[in-house]
């Protein structure tokens, strides 16, 4: 069985890395020593602020928001034993977008938007769990359904705000629609819900190991299957939820972070809760980076970058064939 | 006192009986097998014994102890069944997949130690397929895979093993020699054994008792020797059944 601690080790230095990408790369270079300089000894100089005002709180969000995402797409896969489903695949998204575009319509900015996505998500996974767990039972399918249809629903919603909103607010619409970590203001209340669903994650990832064989393979091994689902989407939902106050809508991170790690090292989710939070983080830190330096000094919406990249290296680890046992 | 047993048990599925006022005591060391058509039960009989399913009438005591007071963990660690269908939608290999046999004995935060996977390679030795663990379940054959879900329910290792046709996709050799295992395996060490069967030879062979399931609720349970005629047979499969001597064996072959 693979050993995690060098593997997990790695993935702490690559997150370190984007980290110091994120802070080095801009308008404004800066150097590796300049950053050191202004974390150790700080003073009062524009590299200061650059770093502290501008990249850090940026780069906070980022990091935090991808480890939510994969999080969050690595629980709904199990929960809905479906490698297809990612932390959207419910709706909760898409009803935060309804409830943040239709504020936006309305000329609100700001807090409003993100208070009114919360809102919007949460109305969602209240519609969605009522609705199917209504006969008792909670196979992954009926759930799967209900929350697709769900999001399709929003999904009209959305295009009519879009279609009946001015031209004004419809750029930033757009983007928010698209994924964009732009002008917000970090709050330290996600990386608590980051770091509390991660640890309440793993203290139940054997139990994942074996919900993912069928629920009647999980209760003969001892899991009370009902309960574990309930929760699992829960928590799924609020990680979801808080990742898109950040965000908006970014796609591709909490799809592709899980399976390209199932592809390197396997199914133990012992091993992959701590592993996707950090490699999501640390690309969605990457991709925001390139987003806002790529075609500088226009910046791109960050979810357009992380389809740009993972696909394509999605796609090689799939057909690579890739053998495990040369990790050990 | 009885390992399991059950008192006044009604199961009925989708409107249909399966078992009525089911008074049976399956004791340590019994070999039970449980015969019957398609579709008249004996999965659902089979699942309600471990508390799979929780829609019947009636009482089901593991050592006087009512299933339903237990903690899913207790059960687990008490009564294990091999399932006729897992899914595998995720890359998982033979000897992760067969280590999650021990998951009922591991605390939350516990990872397996050197015991439990020396448990999990002893069971795919007794399965034959210590060659194969590191290899995907997905790249298994349709016989290999029931050899994994077997192997799990040895590394489980409960008091009561409940398999439900354990020989469905296995070659002949397979068969044999795992039957032989699990039925050895439960006389020497005391273990109840309860399996679903569709080979009257092979139940013949291998089982103490038989539980027969005839259609509409009714049952034929008891010992082997006292039930197995081709009168029972024929009422159970709804199919004239021949009786043949060979020596000291009777064979019962379908007309």
């Amino acid at each position: 069985m693979l050993k995690p601690a060098p593997f997990i080790s790695a993935l702490l230095i690559f997150s370190g890395l984007s980290f110091l990408i994120a802070f080095s790369v801009g308008s404004y270079q800066l150097s590796v020593s300049q950053i050191w300089d202004s974390i150790f000894y700080p003073t009062d100089n524009i590299v200061r602020t650059i770093i502290w005002d501008l990249r850090a709180p940026r780069a906070y969000i980022a990091f935090v928001t991808g480890g939510l995402l994969s999080l969050a797409g690595l629980i709904m896969q199990v929960l809905l034993r479906n490698p297809l489903a990612d932390p959207y695949i419910l709706g909760v998204s898409s009803g935060a977008s309804v409830a943040a575009l239709s504020a936006m319509a309305l000329g609100f900015s700001g807090a409003w938007i993100s208070s009114s996505a919360f809102f919007g998500a949460f109305i969602s996974i209240l519609l969605v769990f009522g609705l199917s767990h209504r006969q008792g039972s909670w196979n992954p399918s009926r759930l799967l359904l209900t929350g697709v249809v769900i999001a399709a629903g929003w999904g009209a919603m959305i295009n009519f705000i879009l279609s009946i909103s001015p031209d004004k607010p419809l750029r930033g619409m757009l983007f928010w629609l698209m994924g964009d970590i732009n002008n917000i203001t970090p709050d330290p209340v996600s990386f608590v819900v980051l770091i509390i669903g991660t640890i309440i994650t793993l203290s139940i990832a054997r139990h994942l190991n074996i919900l993912s064989r069928g629920d009647l393979q999980a209760t003969a091994l001892g899991v009370s299957v009902k309960p574990l689902r309930i929760s699992l989407f829960i928590l799924a939902s609020c990680l979801t939820a808080f990742a898109v106050i950040q965000a908006g809508s970014v796609g591709f991170i909490g799809l592709i972070v899980p399976h390209m790690l199932r592809l390197l090292i396997g199914s133990d989710h012992r091993i992959l809760i701590p592993t996707s939070v950090l490699l999501g983080g640390s690309l969605l830190l990457i991709s925001d980076t390139i987003a806002r330096t790529i075609i500088a000094p226009q910046q791109l919406p960050v979810g357009v970058i992380t389809a740009f990249i993972g696909v394509p290296f999605f796609l090689y680890l799939l057909n690579k064939n890739f053998d495990r046992n040369a990790l050990k | 006192m009885s390992l399991l047993s059950t008192h006044n048990l009604d199961i009925s599925i989708s409107g249909k009986l399966v078992c009525q006022s089911l008074d049976t005591n399956f004791n340590s060391g019994e070999i039970w097998g449980v015969l019957g058509c398609n579709g008249v039960g004996k999965t659902t009989l089979l699942h309600t014994l471990c508390n799979l399913r929780d829609r019947y009438s009636g009482d089901i005591f593991i050592k006087e102890k009512n299933i339903i007071q237990m903690k899913r963990k207790e059960i687990a660690q008490t009564i294990g069944i091999q399932l006729q269908h897992t899914e595998d939608p995720f890359p998982t290999t033979v000897l992760e997949t067969v280590i999650t046999g021990r998951h009922p004995y591991i605390s939350n935060w516990q990872w397996e130690d050197e015991n439990d996977l020396k448990k999990a390679t002893d069971s795919l030795n007794t399965v034959d397929l210590s060659n194969l663990s590191d290899r995907f379940i997905s790249q298994l054959s349709g016989g290999e895979r029931q050899r994994v879900s077997l192997a799990t329910l040895i590394t489980q290792d409960p008091e009561i093993f409940i398999l439900d046709e354990p020989n469905s996709h296995l070659d002949l050799s397979h068969q044999i020699n795992l039957l032989n295992h699990f039925t050895n395996y439960s006389k020497q060490n005391n273990r109840l054994l309860i399996m679903s069967l569709h080979d009257i030879n092979l139940a013949s062979r291998f089982c103490t008792h038989l539980l027969m399931l005839t259609g509409e609720g009714h049952f034929i349970s008891g010992q082997l020797n006292d039930i197995l005629n081709v009168d029972n047979l024929t009422e159970t499969f709804k199919h004239p059944i021949i009786e043949v001597k060979n020596k000291d064996n009777k064979l019962f072959i379908p007309l």
